[in-house]
């Protein structure tokens, strides 16, 4: 027994950005307009790209599969419209890549109904219900992309005790999730029977942060009986969806660096993801669409959508209105997003936000100080790193050093000592490059 | 519609938006009560003292940034935190030309040498008066009344001594309530001592417009309480012990508080985020290091002071601080899982 306990259901450190969801938490989710012509690149998750199975000129009906899994760690590609594939040809990405994909022409008048497939009931085996899960095409719709079924899956040696659903949400702007908790409570529950059937955990929690009080009360209304969920709220804090923090607000539970959650006994799901296989699964279909907010001080028609994968960025932009100012706009949050240089980009299955900025939000002074030391970074790292010192390091380029006496490949890239340093020191920044660099080494080492 | 070329930028896309600059400014902003303070009691020879220092540590640090071709960086308000510093840890009746030495030694050896703000070892400042110090004795240890009538009127001589000549001090020039406890064994009222009534440095006598500096500075978030409250409380807890075992011999524990330059050597000296450690634990070790170390170089050293030397040696030490004391990284200590 612990003789104090100090544990005040968060983590160590983190920041408290602003959160600017007011403009967007209320507005319920309302279906997108469908654009002319979607861009699907065969690669909207981690790992292997879908397999193509269609080809030019082909009609296919919404909900058809396009591209099958190619491998364990893939999942297959839908049909978001009813239409006729156009072109098969690389399509730009996020990135500012080419990435293999397909241009489809969408019926106008087509009724948009997706046609029912093999039903999965959530008492089926395990494996049935992974690969359910791999064949709706489903991953992690918090942002990662990570395919859900792999991570589901627990190893021979290890249990899961606890399902921790994640409703954190910690990035500014985005309410996607926050909506979904609020509108599609039943289509959770029905996924977290299949999530405890899949992992075999005996015990869901859904983690909420405390500035969504409405939708955790929302769902704690309407927990089914015959479930063994709960509903914990969390201080509100930065970055407290990132998996580990998440378990260890929760459960107070550290998960080993350069480890899993698996290996506390733990699956993180999020809710948003966790809605979408107790959708689809009862219905054998695929994913063909996912919730964005579109929102930041450069949007008109702010608000949280459904909208279509494969839909243009610029149709979407085009669609809500943008002012005549706008500057930059940004996949995902501000926090951990990434910075569009082109708009002819698709919505991804891994698009959680659009949030838009003028030239008045953005950073015009950028001079960068030398560091003085005040460790700001210090106390706002999540998992105590020593960002001043990484820094300072990488600077000299002593990648190697950072990764041996700096735990520097435990840094998850959230970007709060970069937000808080005084002197504009890009520091997640250099530890992207570092950890890039100490990867390539160790790959060429193992050569 | 829609053709613009848009902003590139990796992420986090937000700031907090407190600078470095700006972090400087709210110093200089938390030091004006002491300075004006001291003004008023030591009249237009505090005043000269500081504007010098001030103006000698600017003009040093805008010299070498031009002479060795970067961008100036006197707009960063470090050189003039500096100055003020030097400024209010002189005696009001020190020679200016000696001013202007330690003004230029604490920017040019104290800090750019280093390679400027940010690599610093010591607090420039300090290294600035310690020199004085060595060349100086006399001059620096020379004090003057606090509240002099004529203090707005005429300024002591001493101030415009000739370079390299001797100063000479006029017969008004008296102790300090350190050195007179030191030496002759006089006790001064603390209350007197608290609101700043008493000879000493210009800046570093009055303890209320010191701690209401700090506490604005604690208030903004941009200054680490934990440095002043373990100098002062380790200060307090040691002379506390010391007055318990022989209070006919140590001063109280609240006369070493509020003597001296704790107070402003606590608030703003020892709190130089480029000196002092990065971690929580290790600002707590550096501040009762200096904390202690005061108590024993008041009472065992030469000098009736010991600030000074305190904080250049925690500056020396805090990069071992630094090394031994590294944050706990998430996931490394064995799994509390229970």
């Amino acid at each position: 027994m612990k003789l104090f306990n100090f544990h005040k259901n968060t983590f160590k450190h983190g920041i408290h950005p602003p959160e600017f969801k007011d403009d967007t938490k209320d507005l319920p989710i309302r279906q997108f307009s469908f654009a002319p012509v979607y861009i699907l690149p065969l690669s909207q998750h981690i790992g292997q790209p879908a397999e193509l199975v269609v080809r030019e000129g082909q009609e296919v009906a919404r909900g058809q599969l396009l591209a099958k899994a190619n491998g364990y760690m893939s999942v297959p590609l839908h049909a978001p419209v009813s239409g006729i594939i156009q072109k098969i040809k690389p399509v730009p990405t996020v990135g500012g890549k080419m990435s293999e994909g397909i241009y489809l022409e969408a019926f106008p008048y087509s009724g948009q109904e997706v046609a029912e497939g093999t039903p999965i009931h959530y008492d089926a085996d395990k494996s049935d219900i992974l690969q359910g899960i791999q064949q709706a095409g489903i991953v992690g719709l918090g942002g990662a992309a990570f395919p859900t079924h792999v991570k589901l899956k627990v190893p021979e040696d290890k249990t899961c005790d606890v399902l921790l659903l994640n409703g954190v949400e910690c990035e500014p702007f985005l309410t996607t999730d926050h909506r979904v908790m609020l509108e599609q409570a039943e289509d959770i529950f029905m996924g977290i029977r299949y999530l405890l059937k899949a992992t075999g955990a005996n015990e869901c929690i859904i983690g909420i942060e405390a500035n969504k009080k409405n939708a955790a009360k929302h769902l704690e209304s309407l927990l089914p009986e015959d479930l063994p969920i709960s509903v914990k709220v969390v201080p509100v804090k930065y970055p407290q969806g990132a998996e580990k923090m998440l378990i260890t607000s929760v459960l107070d539970i550290e998960v080993p660096s350069g480890g899993l959650p698996i290996d506390v006994g733990v699956v993180v799901v999020n809710v948003a993801t966790t809605a979408e296989i107790g959708r689809l699964l009862p219905r054998g279909q695929g994913i063909q669409e996912r919730v964005v907010t579109i929102t930041g001080p450069g949007v008109k028609k702010k608000g949280n959508y459904l909208i279509p994968i494969g839909t243009p960025l610029r149709f979407v932009l085009e669609e809500v209105g943008v002012s005549n100012d706008i500057s930059e706009v940004y996949l995902g949050g501000p926090m951990m997003g990434v910075s569009v240089s082109n708009l002819d980009i698709p919505i991804v299955k891994g698009t959680s936000g659009i949030v838009v900025f003028t030239k008045n939000e953005v950073k015009v002074n950028d001079r960068v100080f030398a560091c003085i030391k005040c460790g700001s970074c210090v106390d706002a790292c999540p998992i105590s790193l020593n960002p001043s010192k990484m820094g300072l390091l990488a600077k000299a380029e002593s990648y190697d050093q950072m990764a041996e006496d700096c735990n520097l490949m435990d840094c998850f890239e959230c970007g709060s000592c970069s937000y808080v340093c005084p002197s504009n020191i890009p520091l997640v920044q250099r530890f992207r490059i570092a950890k890039s660099i100490v990867r390539k080494r160790k790959a060429k080492i193992h050569a | 519609m829609l053709s613009k070329t848009l902003h590139i930028s990796t992420s986090p896309h937000l700031t907090k938006g407190v600078t470095t600059d700006v972090i400087m400014k709210n110093v200089v902003y938390a030091l004006l009560p002491a300075a004006l303070f001291s003004v008023y009691v030591f009249g237009i020879s505090a005043l000269l003292t500081i504007g010098m220092s001030v103006a000698s540590c600017v003009f040093t640090e805008h010299l070498l940034c031009k002479v060795t071709n970067k961008d100036t960086t006197i707009d960063d308000y470090s050189a003039t935190i500096t100055g003020l510093l030097l400024g209010l840890t002189l005696p009001p009746i020190f020679p200016l030309w000696m001013t202007m030495v330690g003004g230029v030694i604490a920017i040019g050896l104290g800090k750019f040498l280093f390679g400027g703000l940010g690599y610093n070892v010591f607090n420039p400042a300090l290294v600035g008066r310690a020199v004085l110090q060595a060349a100086f004795p006399v001059a620096i240890t020379t004090w003057y009344p606090a509240l002099l009538d004529n203090r707005f009127t005429s300024v002591p001589s001493s101030l415009f001594t000739v370079p390299l000549l001797q100063p000479v001090f006029d017969g008004s020039s008296g102790a300090t309530p350190l050195s007179a406890f030191k030496f002759d064994h006089v006790a001064v009222e603390t209350s007197d001592l608290f609101l700043g009534f008493v000879g000493g440095s210009t800046g570093e006598t009055s303890v209320v417009f010191i701690l209401l500096g700090g506490i604005y500075l604690i208030y903004k978030g941009m200054m680490n309480w934990r440095i002043p409250l373990s100098i002062l409380s380790s200060a307090f807890i040691f002379s506390g012990i010391l007055y318990m075992i022989q209070p006919e011999v140590y001063p109280t524990p609240w006369f070493t508080l509020c003597s001296g330059g704790l107070m402003l050597g606590a608030m703003f000296m020892a709190t130089d985020m480029v000196g002092s450690p990065i971690t929580s634990l290790g600002v707590c070790i550096y501040g009762c290091f200096i904390g202690i170390l005061v108590v024993v170089i008041r009472i065992w050293g030469g000098l009736p002071e010991g600030v000074m030397y305190a904080i250049l040696l925690a500056n020396a030490l805090s990069p071992q601080i630094d090394r031994w004391i590294q944050p706990k990284v998430y996931g490394t200590s064995k799994s509390k899982k229970s």
